[in-house]
């Protein structure tokens, strides 16, 4: 076991707490739901994020023990559990970014020290600073065209792929876990930003946002 | 736009995503206590500004995050090759140079390049320079 001190990020209790979007939300509100929407907007709030750094072999073998999902050690790539529900994506060559169900990254991250023990590595939880927006729908795809360089083409960009990349001028990490849905993982201080971008530019092909 | 490719995600991305970090492969004197000013000052200061082939250190600042070189040509800025921190570039100067020998190509010091230096029109070159 390191020495590494840990701590809940989540307070004890039931305090109210506050989505990155919630203030987006609370100042223009959602637009009016339409009937033919091209376009699906989703907030996943709350969902737990820890950034794995350290070698690809050493953390393979805690992470299939502890997650039972094999780190994808191949650039661009994303990995999810059978429910679909705690995926990892590569970063970087010794960088992986870990998402589980909210409530699930503290214990995720001692079970993983655990595992890891005195190899050289680092554990960050940055849940607090990056939530998840999922688009789905058909125009879904014209969208993300709009608004990142990246080649978004289904044969430039299978399932099971996922890269950061420019989006409007921010960064997102932008990945597609299934068939029909795409997933942006952005920054808290951008998500505003981000989503009034969405809704601009998915404006034209109509546009509902689940809450 | 350049399409760059990044040797560690192994993918040709935007220029958008990267960011020039200027001359590659600079050493730092092994012994800096030792080593005489102008030694120092050449490495703090002063760098490489040829007309062709040049060694650059780039980041894939939105993306990986790592550093990598690029092999650019200043004139052109074709993009000759990229490879990763630590490996030594296989397409340099000297490399090119000795390619366009081969192939008959008479390369000027500035990296420009002269027509009729073809092997058979040697003899005429060499009577024109007298």
């Amino acid at each position: 076991m390191s020495d590494v001190k840990e701590f809940d990020t989540r307070p004890t209790g039931s305090p109210s707490s506050e989505s990155p979007l919630a203030w987006s939300f609370h100042r223009r509100g959602t637009p009016p739901r339409e009937a033919s929407a091209g376009v699906t907007l989703r907030e996943k709030a709350f969902l737990g994020h820890l950034i794995l750094r350290g070698g690809a072999i050493v953390l393979d073998e805690a992470v299939r023990e502890v997650l039972g999902i094999t780190l994808p050690a191949r650039p661009n790539t994303l990995a999810l559990d059978n429910s679909g529900e705690r995926s990892i994506q590569w970063l970087s060559p010794d960088e992986w970014l870990v998402i589980v169900p909210g409530g699930e990254e503290f214990a995720l991250e001692g079970r993983l020290r655990k595992a890891l023990g005195q190899a050289h590595y680092s554990i960050v939880n940055v849940s607090g600073g990056q939530t998840v927006l999922t688009l789905r729908g058909e125009k879904a795809r014209e969208v993300l065209m709009k608004s990142t360089p990246y080649d978004v083409h289904p044969q430039a960009f299978p399932v099971g792929k996922g890269v950061t990349t420019v989006f409007a001028k921010a960064s997102v990490v932008l990945r597609r876990p299934t068939e029909e849905g795409w997933e942006l993982v952005v920054r808290r201080s951008f998500a505003d930003y981000c989503y009034r971008w969405l809704l601009d530019a998915a404006a034209e092909y109509g546009v509902i946002v689940e809450r | 736009m350049f399409h760059i490719y990044c040797p560690y995600c192994e993918e040709h991305r935007e220029e958008e995503e990267f960011h020039p970090k200027g001359q590659a492969h600079i050493q730092r004197p092994e012994d800096p206590e030792a080593c005489s000013d102008e030694t120092w000052g050449d490495y703090l200061f002063f760098r490489d500004n040829p007309r062709g082939v040049h060694h650059e250190l780039w980041v894939h600042a939105v993306g990986c995050r790592k550093f990598f070189n690029i092999t650019r040509h200043t004139v052109s800025y074709e993009i000759l090759e990229t490879y990763k921190m630590g490996e030594q570039p296989s397409v340099t100067a000297k490399s090119l140079s000795e390619k366009d020998k081969q192939a008959g190509v008479q390369a000027a010091s500035g990296g420009w390049q002269t027509v009729g230096a073809r092997p058979e029109s040697d003899a005429l070159n060499k009577g024109a320079r007298v």
